[in-house]
């Protein structure tokens, strides 16, 4: 495939050949997904173990300060309800990075970057894929959520979506990135574990930052610097129909520098993959 | 006869935007115990307007029944002050004998009954005459502070006897004394007299007394996912005029108890601030106010949608809560 090609299409796509293109990876995303019942049925488990296990022990622990958007006491259910959304995306942010690395290994790869579109539109429309997936897994959770006690205003659901539209792209621009970086599967276990761990627990996603800065500073700095954190206040904000104008310009930052990563990245010619021996080279 | 359409479409407006804001604003007192202060909130803003500076340690407050005047217990200066609405400057001081707590004024708006926490008595003040009508002599340490709404009986809760006292207002007389769960903070009748509910802070238990046989006719425990039993302290209680809920305030469990007041079963549990004591409803019902004593603020909770909607920070130890009727 010559990169030149890839980079100026032919005058004769129009907007039409371009939606047939991003529905045809949209549409391919979602058949992996709903053949994949037990991905779907995992994406739901995790969060729900966390909001019903994990939340329940600490029932009592919040309530103790009130930090915007709320305006009064939350059981812990609610507060950690924006993080588990988090979670959602970030996992399924990583897993449709790890298809990536699957399609690299099984040649589908060579199929999807042969196309005569631009790169930088079949990954941001492999990007809009992964994050259709995560709107159903989220919604979903929320749906299930709503039976214990957490109940946003109605509002929230609707302007729940933006907000995850932007944090979706910023996850899976991250994973795509990462997953540029790998060169076989089994390496892909060590980078989620790598990633995926360090990225939720060192967030807000769990305990509010004013609280982790009382145990370690440090720790607190990690948090603020963590775009993962923003993420998940940019979805808390949103919930509660209010809109966290900073987590917004960082999390559409960071996406904007994960996804020219990944754009470069898997430049055949210039970016990583070349390095590696081009698509479908490692397999 | 744009002019006409224009006021037309106006008018539309307004209703829209009166229909969509509470149908009235009231005007919420609370007292604060530690900062020797009153915090004055709108009940349609939810925000602090003013803050009365009053005597020490104020407790129990309440409104004349014509509204113009403020009564707050000022337990460390062993009287009652008498604030005015309108000006907000104390008008007077009743002889409330020593430590008055809480209170409670008879149906027609007066005489007011005091309960005098360390002399074991319940004193009886003619508000217009500024007298002491009688002292009755009740149980150790009363506290909540109960009347029936034709008048007729009067009952004190005494913390260390444990019990409740039926006394007849004509006579000021004890006719009959119930034995409830330890230490009984607040006693409540239902808007039709048939039923009294007093709360046991110790015992973790809400007792609801058939006031004609004083008989106990059922007795509501709860039990709060991730709380230890001992941090249910129940109460504040508030029964709604239909007498088909029960709002009970459960101290340091930090939770409000909804009841269905007719089954006594428990609805649901809201989280509200820390040790919340006294309870307060608006006049038409909509919004529920929560003194929470150690987290310094007042939670708002939507009646209809029983959800807990702010928390409006007020002084220090917020106790007692009285609303205004218009």
């Amino acid at each position: 495939m010559n990169s030149d090609t890839a980079a100026a299409p032919p005058k004769r796509f129009g907007a039409i050949h371009y939606m047939r293109c991003m529905s045809g990876i949209v549409w391919r995303e979602g058949l992996r997904f709903l053949h994949q019942r037990e991905r779907f049925v995992a994406a739901l488990v995790r969060p729900l173990v966390w909001l019903f296990i994990f939340a329940a022990g600490f029932r009592s622990v919040l309530g103790v300060s009130i930090i915007p958007p709320y305006e009064t006491y939350v059981l812990y259910e609610v507060y950690i309800t924006p993080g588990l959304i988090a979670m959602i995306q970030l996992f399924n942010g990583m897993q449709s990075s790890l298809s990536m690395v699957y399609d690299r290994e099984l040649g589908n790869m060579r199929t999807l970057l042969v196309s005569p579109f631009p790169r930088w539109f079949l990954l941001v429309s492999k990007l809009l894929a992964g994050v259709a997936v995560s709107l159903l897994q989220v919604y979903v959770f929320l749906a299930i959520a709503w039976a214990w006690e957490v109940e946003p205003p109605l509002i929230g659901y609707a302007a729940l979506l933006p907000a995850l539209v932007l944090s979706g792209l910023m996850l899976g621009a991250l994973g795509m990135a990462l997953s540029s970086m790998i060169k076989q599967l089994e390496n892909f276990a060590g980078v989620m574990n790598f990633v995926i761990f360090p990225v939720f627990f060192a967030s807000s996603a769990l305990y509010p930052l004013w609280r982790i800065a009382e145990a370690s500073p440090l720790l607190h700095r990690i948090c603020t610097l963590n775009p993962f954190t923003y993420a998940v206040e940019l979805i808390r904000f949103a919930l509660h129909g209010q809109v966290n104008w900073t987590a917004a310009a960082v999390v559409a930052g960071c996406m904007l520098v994960f996804l020219a990563g990944a754009i470069f990245a898997y430049n055949p010619s210039k970016g990583l993959i070349a390095k590696r021996g081009g698509p479908g080279g490692a397999g | 006869m744009f002019t006409e359409f224009r006021m037309y479409l106006w008018a539309i407006a307004m209703s829209f935007a009166f229909a969509a804001g509470p149908a009235h604003a009231y005007t919420v007192y609370v007292s604060n115990e530690k900062d020797n202060t009153v915090s004055i909130i709108d009940s349609e803003t939810l925000e602090v307007t003013g803050t009365l500076d009053v005597g020490q340690r104020p407790r129990g407050i309440t409104l004349t029944h014509d509204g113009k005047q403020l009564l707050v217990c000022a337990s460390d200066d062993d009287t009652v002050e008498v604030y005015d609405v309108a000006t907000r400057q104390l008008v007077k001081n009743l002889p409330s004998g020593p430590d008055p707590e809480l209170f409670i004024l008879h149906p027609s708006g007066n005489p007011l009954y005091i309960a005098n926490e360390d002399d074991n008595l319940v004193t009886v003040i003619d508000l217009e005459k500024n007298k002491v009508l009688a002292e009755i002599p009740v149980g150790v340490e009363p506290e909540g502070m109960g009347i029936s709404p034709d008048g007729a009986i009067l009952v004190n809760t005494s913390e260390t006897t444990n019990m409740a006292h039926f006394i007849d207002t004509t006579t000021y007389e004890i006719i009959d004394n119930v034995l409830v769960d330890s230490r009984p903070r607040f006693a409540e009748f239902s808007n039709d007299g048939t039923a009294l509910w007093v709360t046991s802070e110790i015992g973790g238990t809400v007792s609801v007394i058939d006031p004609s046989s004083r008989k106990i006719v059922a007795k509501i425990e709860f039990e709060i996912p991730g709380v230890r039993a001992e941090a249910i302290q129940p109460v504040g209680v508030r029964l709604t005029r239909d007498g088909k809920r029960a709002f009970v305030a459960l101290g340091p469990a930090n939770r409000v108890a909804v009841i269905d007041a007719k089954t006594f079963e428990v609805e649901k549990y809201l989280l509200v601030g820390q040790r919340v004591w006294q309870l307060a409803l608006t006049p038409d019902e909509k919004l529920l106010f929560t003194t929470n004593g150690a987290s310094n603020d007042v939670t708002v909770i939507d009646v209809e949608a029983l959800k807990a909607v702010k928390s409006i920070a007020v002084g220090r130890f917020p106790w007692g809560v009285t609303i205004s009727s218009d």
